[in-house]
C-alpha cells in the first residue's frame, strides 16, 4: 500500500502542489462562497427578526423551552472535536500518516467552535443581554451565578477557542513564513506579520515542536472537559432522561464520532476539490474510517448503556420520555438515528471489501445526520414530556429556526473556503526534513 | 399556602383573580394553541374510574416556592433567587432568557414572555399599577402576590401592630369560592396554614424530588 506517498514526493513538488490552491480562484470557488453568502444572510435575517419581534416567532412553546438552537449548539461543538482532539491524539502518538490531515481538523475547531458558540448567544430571550453571564466585576453590582452550568459552558468554551486557536496557529507559522518570501504585496504583508518574524533557526524549531507538544496535551484535557461541560447543561438537571451519569462520556464519545465523520467529509471534498489525490490517499481514509467505525461502535455502547438501564428501571417518569422516542412522535428520528449512527457504517466500514474512500464519505454524512439527530431526540422529548403530564408539549420548529440552522452550515462552508485560499489546508514545512526531526 | 383538593370545585377563579391581579397578558388563540399562554395557577384534571362511572379531581397547580427549588441554581444571572423571607422570586430585569429555570422546574409553573405582552381593549386600563409589565425575552411565574405580601408588611409596621394571620391573601386565595385555599406564615406553628400543613391530609406535589415545596395538598387519606 501507498502509505507514506506523500512523505516520498519531492519537497519541491510538494510546495508547489500545496501552495497553488491559495493563488488560484475559480469561478465554481467564488459561486460557493457567494451561494454560501447568501445563505448565511438570510439566517441574518432571520435572527433579525427574532431579535426584533421576540422568541414567540420561534417553534418553542411550553413546556418545550429548547429546540433547534441547543441542538445546533451541541452539534457544533460536538464537531469541533474532530479536529483538535484527532489532531492531538495523533499528534502525542505520534502517527506518521496524521501529517496531510491535522491542520484540515485543527481549522474545523476553530470554525464550528465560533459558530457553535453563537448559539447559547442567539437562542436567549435578550440575547443583547448576553455578556451579563460574563464575569467581571461590572456596574451591576452583581457576579453571575458560577453555581449555573451555563457560565462553567461560558468559561469552558472560551477556553476551548482560546486553546484551538494557538493549537491551528502554531503549526501554520513556518508555512506563514515561506508564503511571505514571494507573493503579491498584500499578502507578503499579512504573512510577514502573522508568521511572527520566523527565521527557521534551530532554537525557534525547538520552541515550536515543544510549544506544540504542550498545547496538544492541554487542549485534549480541555476538549474533553469542553464536552462534558456541554453534557452537564443536561445532566445537572432534573428532567427525566437528561438527569443521567453517563451523559459526560457519552457525549465526549459523540463528539469526537461526529468530528471524525466531519473530518472524512471536508477531507473528501477538499481531495477532490484541490487535486489532491496525491497526499489525501486511500490509506488516510481507511485509517480514519476505522477510527469512525470504532466510535460508532463506542456510540452504540453509550447508548444502549442509556436506554437499557432507563427501560429496565421502568420510572413512569422517564419511561414517558423513552416511549415518546422509542415509539412515539420522536421514533421516525430515533429509528433514522440508529440506522446513520450504526446500520450503515458498521455495515460499510466493518466489512473490508466495501471501505473505500466513497463509502467512507457516505458514512460520514450518514453520521453527522445521525448525530444532529441524537441532540434533537436528547433535547425535544424530554422537555415535551415533563414530570406533570398535564404539561406535555410538542415542538414544531419554524422558519427562523431552520434558516438559522442552515445559515450555520453555510458559514462553515465559506469560513473554510476563505481559509483554504489564506493558507495552505496541509502543512507543508511537516514534510520537510529539518533538523528537530532528525535530532 | 395549603390548598384543600377536596373543596376544590375546578371552578378557575383563581386563573382570573391571578391574570388580573399580576397584569398577565392575553393570549391569541393561535399563540395558546402553540402553548403559549401565561397562567400563574392552573388547575389539572385528573379521571377516576371508568365511563360513565368517572369522578373528576381537580388540582390547582401554582409556583411551589420550593425551598430547594431547582430553578435557582440553573440560573447563570441570579434573575431566580431565594429571598430572605423564603420566597422564590423572579427579577425580570437580571433576566436574559436562558430558559434553563424553566426546563429545571419539574411542575412546568414558570413562563415566557414570546413577544411583548398585549391587551386586547379595554383590558389595558384595568392593570394592576403595584406589579411590573414584564417586557418581550423574560420569565415570569407565581409569587405569591409579592406586592400584597409587602403592603399587608407595610400596613402592619405603620399601625405598630403584628400581622394578623389571614390578614394577607394572594388573589388566588382572596378568589376561591369554595375556600379551598389558605396562606399564612409557615413559621408561626399558630397559624391556619401550618396547622393544616401538619395535618394528617398534608401531601406535597412532586414530594419525593426533595424540592420542599411550600404548597400543601390537602386530600382524604386512602
Amino acid at each position: 500500500m501507498a502509505a507514506s506517498a506523500p512523505e516520498l514526493l519531492p519537497y519541491a513538488k510538494i510546495r508547489e502542489d500545496l501552495f497553488r490552491p491559495l493563488s488560484k480562484g475559480s469561478s465554481a470557488y467564488w459561486t460557493t462562497v457567494f451561494g454560501a453568502l447568501s445563505i448565511v444572510i438570510l439566517g441574518a435575517v432571520a435572527w433579525g427578526i427574532q431579535v426584533r419581534d421576540g422568541m414567540g416567532v420561534t417553534g418553542l412553546n411550553r413546556p418545550v423551552f429548547w429546540g433547534f438552537y441547543i441542538v445546533d449548539f451541541v452539534f457544533w461543538i460536538g464537531i469541533s472535536h474532530a479536529g483538535t482532539l484527532i489532531s492531538a491524539i495523533l499528534r502525542l502518538t505520534d502517527a506518521g500518516w496524521r501529517k496531510p490531515v491535522t491542520r484540515a481538523a485543527e481549522a474545523i475547531t476553530v470554525f464550528c467552535l465560533m459558530i457553535g458558540g453563537m448559539f447559547p448567544i442567539i437562542h436567549l430571550g435578550r440575547s443583547w443581554l448576553f455578556y451579563w453571564l460574563i464575569p467581571y466585576p461590572s456596574e451591576r453590582l452583581l457576579w453571575p451565578n458560577f453555581r449555573s452550568p451555563l457560565l462553567w459552558d461560558l468559561v469552558a468554551i472560551l477556553t476551548y477557542v482560546t486553546g484551538s486557536v494557538i493549537y491551528l496557529y502554531l503549526p501554520l507559522i513556518p508555512d506563514m513564513a515561506q508564503l511571505a518570501e514571494h507573493n503579491v504585496p498584500w499578502r507578503r504583508k499579512l504573512y510577514r506579520i502573522l508568521s511572527l518574524g520566523w527565521t527557521g533557526s534551530d532554537r525557534e524549531w525547538h520552541a515550536l515542536e515543544r510549544a506544540m507538544k504542550l498545547m496538544a496535551c492541554i487542549i485534549l484535557a480541555v476538549a474533553i472537559s469542553v464536552h462534558t461541560v456541554v453534557s452537564w447543561d443536561f445532566a445537572m438537571s432534573i428532567a427525566p432522561m437528561w438527569h443521567s451519569t453517563i451523559f459526560g462520556p457519552y457525549f465526549v464519545v459523540g463528539a469526537i464520532f461526529s468530528g471524525i465523520a466531519a473530518l472524512l467529509l471536508v477531507l473528501g471534498i477538499l481531495r477532490r476539490a484541490l487535486g489532491l489525490e496525491l497526499y489525501l490517499t486511500k490509506h488516510h481514509f481507511n485509517n480514519l474510517s476505522k477510527l469512525l467505525l470504532l466510535m460508532s461502535l463506542l456510540w452504540f455502547y453509550f447508548t444502549f448503556a442509556e436506554y437499557q438501564t432507563v427501560w429496565y428501571g421502568n420510572e413512569p417518569s422517564e419511561m414517558a420520555v423513552f416511549a415518546s422516542k422509542i415509539r412515539g412522535p420522536y421514533a421516525p428520528f430515533f429509528w433514522t438515528m440508529v440506522v446513520c449512527n450504526f446500520v450503515v457504517p458498521f455495515i460499510l466500514l466493518g466489512i473490508r471489501k466495501l471501505r473505500t474512500i466513497t463509502t467512507a464519505m457516505v458514512s460520514s454524512v450518514c453520521v453527522l445526520t445521525g448525530m444532529w439527530l441524537e441532540r434533537y431526540l436528547i433535547v425535544a422529548p424530554t422537555l415535551g414530556n415533563p414530570r406533570m403530564t398535564s404539561a406535555s408539549g410538542i415542538y414544531t420548529p419554524t422558519w427562523i429556526e431552520f434558516a438559522i440552522t442552515a445559515a450555520t452550515f453555510a458559514g462553515m462552508i465559506v469560513l473554510y473556503l476563505l481559509f483554504s485560499k489564506l493558507f495552505p489546508i496541509i502543512a507543508v514545512w511537516e514534510f520537510k526534513p529539518h533538523p528537530v526531526e532528525e535530532e | 399556602m395549603s390548598i384543600d383538593l377536596d373543596r376544590c370545585t375546578g371552578c378557575e377563579a383563581c386563573v382570573v383573580a391571578c391574570h388580573a391581579e399580576n397584569n398577565l397578558p392575553v393570549s391569541s388563540p393561535d399563540q395558546a394553541e402553540k402553548g403559549r399562554t401565561a397562567h400563574w395557577i392552573r388547575v389539572d384534571r385528573y379521571y377516576e374510574g371508568e365511563f360513565p362511572d368517572v369522578k373528576v379531581k381537580y388540582r390547582p397547580v401554582l409556583c411551589q416556592q420550593c425551598d430547594n427549588a431547582p430553578c435557582e441554581p440553573v440560573c447563570p444571572t441570579y434573575a431566580t433567587y431565594h429571598n430572605p423571607e423564603g420566597l422564590n422570586v423572579q427579577v425580570y430585569n437580571r433576566c436574559v432568557g436562558t430558559f434553563y429555570c424553566a426546563n429545571n422546574c419539574p411542575y412546568t409553573v414558570r413562563f415566557f414572555n414570546w413577544f411583548a405582552p398585549e391587551w386586547p381593549e379595554p383590558l389595558q386600563l384595568q392593570h394592576n399599577p403595584d406589579v411590573a409589565i414584564r417586557p418581550a425575552g423574560v420569565m415570569e411565574k407565581c409569587t405569591f402576590c409579592v406586592q400584597r405580601i409587602q403592603r399587608g408588611k407595610r400596613d402592619a409596621m405603620v399601625e405598630n401592630r403584628p400581622l394578623a394571620d389571614g390578614e394577607i391573601q394572594p388573589a388566588c386565595v382572596q378568589s376561591c369560592p369554595a375556600e379551598a385555599m389558605a396562606f399564612g406564615d409557615l413559621n408561626d406553628p399558630e397559624s391556619k396554614v401550618s396547622k393544616l400543613a401538619g395535618s394528617g391530609r398534608s401531601t406535597l406535589l412532586l414530594g419525593e424530588l426533595g424540592t420542599k415545596p411550600k404548597v400543601f395538598y390537602l386530600e382524604r387519606a386512602k
